[in-house]
């Protein structure tokens, strides 16, 4: 088992000096001079710009500074943001929660809604039911999510006034103290009169729209994985027991139909991340998909570098860990390469 | 499969049945025949958008800045479905839209499948040292999220239209590559290969002649499907301000500025967004039938 462990960790040791150079390559395109982005447009003397250079390292030669890039990363530096002269890492953690917070409540509501939905679609299958829910979910599946942000707050939001249009809590009304990040927890803790409930308000939209691809795959997944498994012995012998219909179905097949979508859950780590960036920025949820965006407006490279880095290690380390559980519930994969 | 071996792609002789075949399964989806009777008609659209449309997508009205669509008050036929911020021709926007959405999946399809192929075949034929490396290469670019991967590419060239090409298909190759690297593999084994091999085949016609055509079925399925999400990702791009400039009027970049308009001209918002919408349900549908067709066991990922 822990052979397994460290043969997964090492494989991932080439892809993250990869992702080093990858990041480090990208920015060196970049056209323009992140100095004189820095300066503005007034400009200063040569002297100052040769020591705002020596400042950033960029009087090196190149593969100095890839070396001192890389060490830097091994030592936790991921840089600092040149607009706002804070580490990078220290930004990226401060927003991180309110990213992990989103992701959460979006795949929790796919998850709870998307499994029963794709259950029933199996137990009825060819049905009315099942075929507007495989309608409904290739829409989901093809959806923009910009688009459908911009929808919901057209209607729920602006038209219906049920939901705020943006933001985590509201900030006029309540006081917010980051003691976790997450907002749900910081609100409960401030122990302000509705400050919960206003936070899960602004959270609504938000997860639905983050939760729309993944809850259209796993009903689409959990169905197709159903049907399988309702054909099997096991099932009929449950069935021939006398048990009862949802015994059947929700303790002997459903257990499992979840694997695969287990699976499909682990791996839409990554494509969260991306649909973070849209639903972050549609909401102006202060995440860190949003301040992503915002650091290319503002050509700050370094903070795009190092959040390029940390989403991508993060992911990879969730990959790592989604493979490690797998070998532990499933000895095949384990000893299988 | 086991048809497929049987008949490596001859063309002339009796071409038609495996494509009739093809259509027989696929007809019988009547999904994916909507699909692709819509997908028919937006790419028709797109061809012929110069006849097509009432208006130059780029002229801007300036009496009839924010017109509403016709079946709204104060709609005229003049303008169907209204005009944008700047007065422009809404239904005109969209219809060349559908060229340039269109456009931008076909051509990232083509260079991903060409450039999938090639990788993929020389991966999987190649030493240990070559594969590891084009494996490893793709490997990293999985591992960066797509949009994130594609925005910090833009961010790097350039926001353009070329740029969203070049950025939408760096994410999705590898999706091809390791496609064709995994079934080439599988058939390496197989005795029509050792057969092949055995008489003599040249590396490169055993790769691209013999091994290929027995690949082809999930790498079209992929395509096709790999249009759909293509066209998400640059419309994406687009909506983020890193896709296609104004005044392309690409349906993403559409919904760029669409947020002004929220409470007063909603038709500026839905409409670009009804398009890709609409566009990609069509191909996906299609991809789905073209999927149980070519091989109903396979499963969508």
């Amino acid at each position: 088992m822990l052979l397994f462990f460290l043969k997964r960790l090492a494989l991932t040791v080439p892809t993250f000096f990869a992702l080093m150079f990858l990041t480090f390559v990208a920015i060196r395109l970049v056209p323009g001079d992140p100095v004189e982005v820095r300066v503005g447009e007034r400009g200063i003397s040569p002297e100052r710009l040769a020591q705002f250079r020596a400042e950033l390292g960029l009087d090196q030669p190149v593969w100095k500074q890839f070396a001192d890039y890389v060490w830097a990363l091994l030592h936790g530096d991921f840089g600092t943001s040149i607009v706002t002269n804070e580490k990078v890492l220290t930004e990226f953690f401060t927003l991180f929660p309110a990213t992990i917070e989103l992701a959460i409540a979006a795949m929790l509501f796919a998850i709870l809604i998307g499994v029963p939905a794709g259950t029933i679609a199996a137990v009825k299958r060819g049905s009315w039911y099942d075929q507007t829910l495989m309608g409904l979910s290739v829409t989901g599946f093809s959806m923009p999510i910009f688009w459908w942000g911009l929808l919901l707050i057209m209607l729920v939001a602006e038209r219906w006034g049920l939901t705020p249009v943006s933001g985590r809590v509201d900030l006029i009304k309540y006081f917010y103290e980051a003691k976790t990040g997450f907002m749900l927890i910081d609100s409960v803790l401030s122990g302000q009169k509705g400050a919960f409930g206003d936070a899960v308000h602004h959270l609504i939209l938000p997860m639905i729209v983050l939760g729309t691809v993944p809850l259209a795959t796993i009903s689409r997944m959990t169905r197709s994985s159903m049907l399988e498994v309702l054909s099997e012995d096991y099932v009929r012998t449950a069935r021939a027991k006398g048990l009862s219909p949802f015994r059947v179905i929700g303790l002997h097949a459903l257990r499992n139909a979840l694997i695969p979508v287990v699976t499909v859950i682990g791996l839409s780590v990554g494509s969260m991340m991306a649909g973070a960036v849209l639903t972050e920025t549609i909401f102006s949820w202060p995440g860190v998909g949003k301040w992503l965006i915002e650091s290319i407006g503002r050509r700050d490279y370094p903070a795009l570098q190092g959040g390029v880095m940390l989403i991508s290690a993060i992911i990879i380390l969730v990959n790592l860990a989604v493979d490690v559980l797998y070998g532990v519930i499933n000895p095949r994969i384990r000893h299988g390469r | 499969m086991a048809a497929e071996t049987a008949l490596p792609a001859s063309a002339g002789a009796s071409a038609p049945s495996p494509f009739r075949q093809l259509w027989a399964s696929f007809s019988e989806n009547k999904g994916a025949v909507g699909g692709l009777v819509v997908l028919t008609l937006i790419a028709l659209v797109a061809l012929f958008a110069e006849i097509i449309a009432p208006h130059s997508p780029l002229e801007q009205f300036r009496h009839a800045v924010k017109a509403p669509p016709v079946w709204e008050e104060g709609g005229s036929w003049t303008f169907i479905l209204g005009t944008d911020g700047l007065g422009r021709d809404m239904l005109s926007r969209l219809i060349y839209g559908a060229r340039v959405s269109l456009f931008i999946g076909l051509t990232v399809m083509c260079v991903s499948f060409v450039l999938g192929v090639v990788l993929g075949l020389t991966s999987a034929f190649s030493s240990t040292l070559v594969d590891t490396l084009i494996s490893r290469c793709m490997d990293l670019l999985m591992a960066v999220p797509g949009l994130v991967l594609a925005i910090l590419i833009v961010a790097v060239l350039g926001p353009s239209l070329t740029n969203t090409i070049v950025a939408v298909t760096v994410v999705f190759l590898p999706r091809y590559v390791r496609l064709v690297r995994a079934s080439a593999m599988a058939e390496l084994g197989k005795e029509y290969v050792v057969a092949a091999k055995v008489v003599g085949v040249g590396k490169l016609r055993l790769m691209f002649r013999t091994v290929l055509p027995n690949c082809l079925a999930p790498l079209i399925v992929q395509s096709a499907l790999g249009v759909s999400e293509a066209i998400l990702e640059a419309a994406a791009l687009g909506f983020l301000g890193l896709g296609a400039q104004p005044p392309v009027p690409e349906w993403g970049a559409m919904l760029a500025d669409a947020r002004e308009f929220i409470r007063s001209n909603p038709w500026i918002v839905t409409l670009p967004g009804l398009a890709i919408l609409v566009t990609v349900v069509s191909i996906n549908l299609m991809g789905d039938g073209l999927r149980d067709a070519l091989d109903p066991k396979m499963q969508r990922s």
